[in-house]
């Protein structure tokens, strides 16, 4: 009776086994597809980009470049509205993530105080923004009369407090150990100096963390260069002129033709030249991000699964 | 992530029953917290501002509104412009573009990020699984635009895609992709998933992470297998963060659509690219009537909380989580 009892258990776990190899291989397999398909398209844009113009017309190129040429680096590298472009969103990220980071940061620590008289009303203020806003034309209207259209501006002002990063960094603050703080208070350091001194050298994960949002999310808008600044070529954004580029080559689409004029035409199209814009702009997220990897995953799960 | 709302909203319900203010309001106390006020009140007029003047500007849906005369001085004309928008068919299927990719995009996005994080957390290789997750948030950085170029690039007549059909004797001949109205929607969700389902992924492999070790061991020894183990124990664990993503994600439903919409539109398919977003666009920038583009935001905006709304009273009713 024992010995069948534990002849059909073998057999169950020896099937087990099986459907578990089973699984693992299907799992594996799937994973190589999903790798696959995430960086095939990225990796055949820079092949592309690498590419001379005519030739890529032909298509059939996947992994490496069929005709090699620099030329579409240099086209992109000497047209002045990338330059500008380049300039200008190197500019916003930097100055829109340190006034976004100061801003929300202040506005965290004090709805963070537990003893602060407004907590509630302050924080519910707040919240609010994150569901309700005047929507596009309104937001519009307000820009134009406080003269943020065809301004610099407009990138880094309007954005600067979001209630979201502000709940993200307060969740942090509120988890530090109250002791540090009262130390510093009677040592007779006030509000301003508790902040910078004592609570901001401690909150640098999680500063990483929204530097880190705000900073792609301004490296990659494109609208804002579109709907306020479009009459301004000196402050159009890199993504904004990959966007021209890219409707340049969607409205020729189809008719295999090449754009481009005559001296050039041999060797770009407005293919291989938005390629080597692409790559030119994601290069930079590109070489970054894995290396922030534990900053945004920090920032993703605070206050959220972990309690 | 989003947690963080929810959190919010109760901590808010909590301070609402109490009612109880941490320290009184005088003058000693004024004194001593002033910095905490003062820079408050700077904060408050920046949002006052640059969040809640903008609401103002909905008495435009109600007017006549011509830059000239500004929004004090323009002609009320009541409920015109609503009934503008829902005789105007062009609205109507705007409307319904919004929703069937919103609801698509939700859909395939959601399933995509919970089977991916649910297999990514079977790969016992430590090894494998950091690789394989850091390459599945790269498409995350990448912007709309680059997005876009992309995918046009693949499906292209001379793309990886048209080849392989070609070449597996599926098709005989490239597709247009972008030509064909009913292919726009999957393309749409596909873009959304293969953007984001390495970022959505995140959160649920973080819940998984924090279900207790004990339960599959225990059910290893009662003899479950790999499919009663996900089915049964980290399914059942990860329940709560699906349904609060959910209920914060059908408030964005009507959000779901305007970036990739606006970059890949094009006349032979605009019957089904354009979204409520784009009609606001294109009536308050190109043609300049701000009140209908106005009145159709805040269309958009009705719709969103009243969803959001709905969903939380469904999800109070069968016990769910909730926001408020």
């Amino acid at each position: 009776m024992a010995k069948q009892k534990n002849s059909t258990e073998a057999k169950k776990s020896r099937r087990l086994l099986t459907g578990d190899h089973i699984f693992v291989v299907c799992n594996t397999l799937f994973m190589i597809i999903f790798v696959i398909v995430t960086l095939y398209p990225v990796w055949n844009t820079v092949a592309l980009s690498f590419n001379e113009g005519i030739d890529a017309v032909r298509g059939g190129i996947h992994l490496w470049p069929r005709a090699f040429t620099w030329k579409n680096y240099q086209v992109v590298l000497h047209m002045q509205n990338i330059l500008t472009g380049a300039k200008v969103t190197v500019a916003r990220t930097v100055i829109g993530t340190l006034l976004a980071l100061a801003a929300n940061a202040l506005l965290a620590y004090i709805i963070s105080r537990r003893e602060f008289m407004f907590k509630a009303e302050v924080s519910l203020f707040w919240v609010i923004t994150m569901y309700v806003n005047g929507g596009l034309i309104p937001v519009l209207l307000l820009y134009r009369t406080l003269h943020l259209t065809n301004s610099f501006w407009v990138y880094v002002i309007p954005g600067m407090v979001s209630a979201f990063n502000v709940l993200v960094i307060r969740t942090y603050m509120q988890g530090l150990p109250d002791s540090l703080e009262e130390a510093a208070r009677v040592d007779g350091a006030g509000y301003m100096t508790i902040f910078v001194k004592v609570i901001s050298p401690l909150c640098k994960p999680v500063y990483a963390t929204v530097a880190l949002f705000v900073a792609v999310g301004q490296w990659n808008s494109w609208f804002d260069a579109m709907i306020y600044n479009r009459m301004k070529s000196e402050y159009t954004t890199l993504q904004y002129e990959l966007m021209k580029l890219l409707s340049s080559v969607m409205q020729q689409s189809g008719s295999a033709t090449s754009g481009g004029n005559a001296a050039t035409a041999a060797q770009v199209t407005p293919v291989t030249v938005r390629s080597a814009a692409t790559v030119v702009t994601m290069l930079p997220i590109l070489c970054l991000y894995p290396f922030l990897q534990r900053y945004f995953v920090t920032g993703l799960t605070i206050g959220g699964v972990k309690e | 992530m989003q947690m963080l709302h929810v959190r919010e909203g109760r901590a808010m319900k909590q301070n609402k029953k109490k009612s109880s203010r941490p320290v009184e309001v005088n003058l000693k106390n004024v004194k001593r917290q002033s910095p905490l006020l003062i820079w408050s009140a700077v904060f408050l007029a920046y949002g006052v501002l640059f969040y809640y003047v903008p609401l103002a500007g909905w008495v435009m849906a109600f007017q006549n509104y011509k830059p000239k005369t500004g929004l004090l001085r323009s002609k009320f004309v009541g409920m015109a412009k609503f009934e503008f928008l829902f005789s105007d068919h062009t609205f109507l299927r705007v409307i319904r573009n919004t929703f069937a990719m919103g609801v698509l995009n939700l859909v395939c996005t959601f399933v995509m990020a919970i089977g991916f994080a649910i297999l990514l957390n079977e790969i016992k290789s430590r090894f494998g699984k950091r690789t394989v997750q850091t390459i599945s948030y790269l498409p995350h950085f990448l912007s709309w635009i680059i997005v876009v170029g992309i995918l046009h690039d693949a499906l292209s007549s001379t793309g990886i895609v048209n080849e392989m059909l070609v070449r597996m004797h599926l098709i005989s001949s490239p597709i247009s992709f972008f030509s064909h109205p009913r292919l726009f929607w999957p393309i749409v969700a596909f873009a959304h998933v293969w953007k984001e389902t390495g970022w959505n992924a995140i959160i649920y492999l973080a819940a998984i992470t924090s279900i207790d070790p004990s339960l599959y061991e225990a059910a290893a020894i009662d003899g479950a297998g790999r499919w009663q183990k996900i089915k049964y124990i980290t399914l059942p664990g990860i329940r709560p963060t699906i349904m609060i993503l959910l209920l914060l994600n059908i408030g964005n439903v009507l959000n779901a659509g305007f970036e990739v919409q606006y970059l890949m539109r094009n006349g032979l398919i605009q019957s089904v690219t354009d979204t409520i977003d784009i009609y606001v666009l294109t009536w308050g920038i190109s043609q300049s009537d701000f009140s209908v583009g106005t009145a159709a935001g805040i269309f958009k905006s009705a719709v969103a909380i009243a969803l959001i709304v709905i969903a939380n009273g469904i999800a109070k009713r069968t016990g769910e989580e909730r926001l408020f």
